[in-house]
């Protein structure tokens, strides 16, 4: 049994811990509430983009002049997975969610006999997928020493990629990351970037499909302009959901870790309390008996 | 007075201006173009340069743009610039940070079309140096 000191001092450091993971979560919440505002200013240019490229995919008919980030190479041979996680843990399931979405889509590619290449954002998700296929990570983006993300980190990850593609490594980009529902539910998501498949439904919802736009330059040519900064804005939104995603779960992981501590405290205290109360007894039984024994 | 009409310059980080205006200059990428209401629907990609917008009460704002393209319709008008910023609020390191990438660029080409294309895009650049800072 632990002594009364022991027991104070247990008390001691879990009321310290407690304090740590409150702080925690009021920093999260407010940084969730940042999150939460940039990826709303985001929207309208992700949404803009997505009208504009239906638009113009209608205008060119999908014809030899389409660019090959668009139309693929027609192969499905080598995949490149774009894992988008957290650079800190303490935010409950978040990362590993994702991490293990990524893996079974990993193992079932491998079992179709396709060759995968990765490229980890973030740390944590390298962290993971390290363990089971580090042989097929190409190339890991650090976003540490990022405070605020900006467009520029998504765009630069979005030319490595490119590049990548124009060189003929691989055949289809998908990126992972994690959609931001609510604070307390964050999907693991997948979202195929190259070939980029322009939805049905965002080409039916321009009501400027039949305006005749003029172009300027040609199409063909502002298509391959505009699909590139395509990718860096898909890019971005999934860095930017990952970013509000990653705080709502800190925001739960560390509300838990605070009512665990005060759970804690309390059935600390108990035992505390009863065995002071028995120490005292003790030694009233000893006084006692030991009047008694005159 | 003019016709107003919907004009929007959204960056990839925030809707930068959503208003109705009267008229808005863009540096479309084959020459500078001033577009009013009821303009014929026109995509163009733009190149660095000023956007000039004249709201409806008639006050011009300046803001300064680094590519990105227009959109125009005739009920409106939406500008999907890559990076936008006021003129007020230029960052003069920024900018001749992007020179000088743009410089290595042109330095660094492989190919002659390449080269061009640097060159051209730093002649843009200085050229919208030119016209923000005074001298």
């Amino acid at each position: 049994m632990a002594s009364l000191k022991d027991l104070r001092n247990r008390i001691a450091s879990v009321k310290a811990t407690q304090k740590i993971t409150k702080a925690m979560q009021m920093v999260a919440a407010a940084k969730l509430r940042r999150a939460q505002e940039a990826a709303e200013a985001a929207r309208p240019y992700s949404e803009r983009m997505g009208a504009v490229l239906a638009n113009i995919t209608q205008a060119v008919g999908g014809g030899g002049d389409a660019p090959a980030l668009m139309t693929g190479t027609g192969k499905d041979d080598v995949h490149l997975l774009v894992v988008c996680t957290a650079e800190r843990g303490l935010c409950g399931g978040f990362n590993s969610q994702i991490a293990r979405f990524a893996r079974d889509h990993i193992r079932k590619l491998l079992a179709g006999g396709k060759k995968v290449k990765i490229i980890c954002v973030g740390k944590k998700g390298f962290d993971i997928l390290r363990r089971d296929y580090a042989e097929l990570i190409i190339e890991r983006v650090d976003l540490r020493e990022v405070k605020t993300l900006g467009f520029v980190n998504a765009d630069a990850i979005a030319k490595k990629v490119i590049q990548l593609f124009n060189e003929g490594g691989f055949d289809i980009c998908t990126l992972f990351y994690s959609q931001f529902k609510s604070v307390i539910s964050q999907v693991p998501t997948t979202q195929q970037i190259i070939p980029a498949g322009v939805s049905s439904a965002a080409a039916e919802a321009t009501d400027g499909g039949n305006a005749v736009y003029e172009y300027e330059p040609e199409p063909g040519e502002i298509l391959s302009d505009l699909i590139p900064r395509n990718i860096s804005v898909q890019v971005f939104r999934a860095l930017l959901e990952n970013a509000a995603g990653e705080m709502g779960a800190k925001m739960s992981a560390m509300d838990n870790a605070t009512r665990n501590a005060g759970d804690m405290i309390n059935k600390l205290s108990i035992t505390y309390n009863r065995q002071r109360q028995a120490q005292i007894t003790k030694e009233l039984i000893e006084i006692i008996s030991g009047a008694e024994a005159l | 007075m003019a016709e107003a009409f919907k004009f929007e310059l959204v960056s990839p980080e925030r809707l930068l201006v959503s208003e109705q205006v009267e008229s808005v200059v863009i540096p479309g990428a084959e020459g500078e173009m001033t577009v009013m209401a009821h303009h014929a629907p026109v995509m163009t990609t733009i190149k660095p340069g000023v956007v000039t917008v004249k709201n409806a009460a008639g006050q011009e704002e300046r803001y300064v743009v680094f590519g990105g393209f227009a959109d125009i319709v005739p009920a409106g008008c939406t500008l999907l610039a890559e990076s936008a910023v006021a003129v007020g609020d230029i960052d003069r390191a920024d900018l001749a940070r992007r020179l000088q990438e743009a410089r290595e660029d042109a330095a660094d080409a492989k190919d002659d079309q390449a080269r061009t294309k640097a060159e051209q895009f730093l002649s843009q650049l200085t050229t919208l140096e030119g016209a923000i800072l005074p001298a």
